[in-house]
């Protein structure tokens, strides 16, 4: 039975919480994130919830103590944002190469400077070769069915690999919108509970983490890590599937709108997908084929599927909310020009660097993005291949 | 005295953002005041701030001004000394910044005896982030990230400046604010790593759940339990339950930091010029 609520972001993760009920959160307030942790603490001081919250003394100890809890065997998770999870980038390869498979609310904001409080991907984008699952979401439902969906796929015998749930700051975190969530019994049934097979303190079975890796051994030992992270893509499907049945919601590695006979192709991350799918609709009722690619698994990176998606799509515009300074393309764009790559496809990719620093993005400007991509088919001029968008001259 | 300290703030970043009630715009008051009675000049003082509330009062100052990251002022501040012992360099940081995420700066700056002014702004709370529990936030107290109390004890802020090896350390309130600028003004002058703790009232974040009214019955209570370090030395510990010393707290000598590193680096060069001629 499904519950019809009208929350923001951090409250629909903040719920999800409660009703998975987690055995340790130890967190750090930041900007946008800070309220999931204070939800939490609230569900524990009125007796809902068992977990044991931790009020740690910065990001890197919450992280750390999230690898010790998890380590022990508990089920742990911490929310964060920007600074936060940059100061958490030490540890984060910790948890991964560990194998702990702890989760994270990631709500996306800036990094400094300047200071910025305000959306944008570069943290959780900086952090996106730590070994981590990351998923992003586009709205408030979401967030939820994601991060309900979380443990099930980190915490997979074939994965056992930390998760990041990302969302949009402020655009999702704060916003309320309406949304269903489910009843606490079916969550608690559909996440089970958390037995590991092997955990410290364990007396049957001691065990060493974070052991010294020899040269002789290392490469292995990052080997099967990938490997691990390469299952995880098989583990979301089948976890999508079981989600579906129970909520009707369907996901995948990522979501095409209107994008089967597309000549222009958007591929985007996170909530100004809602945007881009106004933008679409319109184009479409002007008769003009343009389609979307919002990724919803950015780690692995489906990057066959997504090529087969793009296949017929002769102009694509990739979209990153980061700049990630490599002089050439932003983190999406490298990823998705190297899937087609991959699959010998040679369309013209433009990627566009948008809405940093909480630069707002209307429907207005992403049509003007799709219209760039006709004027690149009709001049058969691609200019500049790497642009911002909406750039104050 | 108003026109010879107005020169030191950036008066068209005036109305300051704090909240109504918020106590520290008194703590910026004073601290531009120690400024007029140190006579400070413009052009040879950096103020460091980290991320907070109260580190947001670097942006009212018109000094060389550098806005850190939350918990890391002091190790900047370290560098500026270092690269320029010549500086006069001010630190100010809020209660979390300076003994939460900023705690191993500020102990390891106190150990090395290093020549900066910090100044703590202690409102008991993180109050940039919405009032969740601080280092410094009274046990039992309430906060949005402990809604039925804080179960952990908190620092005493001047003891730990003191054992970690701080050569000044000093309490004021924003209620006896003369008391506060004389105390930043005295920490300036000392030669070596100086702490003056400023409380402050922050009514929102802190006051409001914690049932201390506004940000007048907070400067009140600020008044009640304030007692000056003299009086407070002459007290039995059970009189003094509950209140907290104000005043000059603790003061000494010993070698500072950029002083021994200069006459270090001195000597080296001087036995390697020997050397050389040799
Ligand atoms: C690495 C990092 N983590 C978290 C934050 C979010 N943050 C900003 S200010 C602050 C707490 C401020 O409290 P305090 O230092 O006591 O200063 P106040 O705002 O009360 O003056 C926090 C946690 C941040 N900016 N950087």
């Amino acid at each position: 039975m499904s519950i019809r609520e009208r929350l923001s972001g951090n409250e629909a993760v903040a719920i999800a919480i409660r009703q998975i009920n987690p055995d340790v959160m130890p967190a750090f307030p930041i900007t946008p994130s800070t309220e999931i942790a204070q939800m939490v603490a609230t569900y524990i001081a009125n007796g809902q919830v068992n977990t044991e919250f931790i009020p740690v003394e910065s990001e890197h100890s919450a992280m750390s103590a999230a690898i010790g809890a998890e380590a022990a065997g508990a089920r742990s998770l911490t929310a964060t944002s920007s600074c936060g999870l940059a100061l958490m980038w030490e540890v984060l390869y910790v948890a991964a190469s560990s194998r702990l498979p702890i989760a994270m609310a990631v709500v996306n904001r800036a990094l400094s400077s300047p200071i910025n409080i305000n959306c944008d991907h570069s943290d959780s984008m900086g952090a996106r070769d730590a070994g981590w699952i990351q998923i992003y979401s586009e709205n408030n439902q979401e967030v939820y069915d994601n991060f309900v969906q979380a443990y099930r796929i980190a915490e997979h015998p074939s994965v056992r690999l930390p998760i990041m749930i990302c969302q949009d700051g402020f655009y999702t975190s704060h916003a309320v919108e309406n949304m269903e969530l489910l009843e606490d019994r079916e969550i608690k049934d559909f996440v089970g509970e958390y037995a590991p097979e092997s955990y410290l303190l364990n007396s049957r079975q001691p065990l060493s983490v974070g052991a010294y890796g020899l040269p002789a051994y290392y490469m292995e030992a990052k080997r099967s890590q990938l490997e691990a992270l390469k299952n995880a893509k098989q583990v979301t499907l089948e976890v999508a599937e079981e989600f579906a049945r129970l909520s009707g919601r369907n996901y995948g590695l990522f979501e095409a709108y209107r994008l089967e006979d597309a000549d222009y192709a958007m591929v985007i991350i996170g909530s100004t997908a809602g945007t881009a799918k106004d933008a679409v609709d319109k184009l479409r009722a002007e008769g003009k084929k343009a389609g979307l690619l919002k990724i919803r698994l950015f780690r692995p990176f489906p990057g066959e599927e997504i090529a087969h998606a793009l296949k017929n799509a002769g102009f694509i515009a990739c979209m990153d909310r980061t700049e990630s300074f490599n002089g050439q393309c932003g983190p999406l764009g490298a990823e998705v020009k190297s899937a087609l790559f991959n699959a010998r496809l040679m369309p013209e990719v433009i990627n566009y660097v948008y809405g940093i620093g909480g630069r707002d993005v209307a429907v207005e400007n992403i049509t003007s993005v799709f219209e760039d991509l006709i004027r690149i088919e009709q001049t058969k001029d691609a200019g500049d291949r790497y642009r911002y968008l909406s750039l104050r001259e | 005295m108003q026109n010879k300290v107005n020169k030191y703030l950036r008066s068209e970043m005036l109305p300051h953002i704090w909240c109504p009630g918020c106590g520290n715009g008194i703590v910026l008051g004073a601290l531009t005041r120690a400024f007029g009675l140190l006579d400070c000049d413009q052009d040879n003082t950096v103020v460091v701030s980290g991320i907070g509330c109260s580190s947001r009062a670097s942006g009212y100052l018109d000094f060389s001004t550098l806005h850190t990251t939350h918990g890391r002022a002091l190790a900047f501040a370290t560098g500026i000394k270092l690269a320029r012992p010549e500086l006069k360099v001010f630190v100010i940081m809020g209660d979390g910044d300076s003994t939460g995420i900023g705690g191993n700066h500020f102990i390891h700056a106190a150990r090395r005896n290093i020549d900066l002014t910090a100044i703590i702004f202690n409102n008991s709370i993180y109050g940039m982030t919405g009032g969740q529990s601080s280092p410094l936030s009274p046990l039992n107290s309430k906060a949005t990230t402990a809604p039925q109390g804080t179960l952990e004890r908190p620092f005493d802020l001047p003891e730990l400046a003191r054992a970690a090896g701080a050569t000044y350390v000093a309490r004021g309130t924003t209620y006896h604010a003369n008391m506060l600028t004389q105390l930043i003004k005295n920490g300036a002058d000392h030669k070596g790593f100086s702490v003056v703790e400023a409380i402050t009232a922050c009514p929102i974040s802190y006051g409001r759940r914690n049932k201390m009214g506004n940000g007048y019955d907070m400067l009140l209570w600020q008044k009640e339990h304030g007692i000056p370090v003299e009086r407070a030395r002459k007290l039995e510990p059970s009189e003094m339950e509950g209140k907290f010393a104000i005043g000059e707290l603790h003061k000494s000598d010993a070698p500072e930091f950029t002083d021994i590193y200069e006459r270090f680096i001195d000597e080296k060069q001087i036995n390697h010029r020997e050397a050389k001629k040799a």
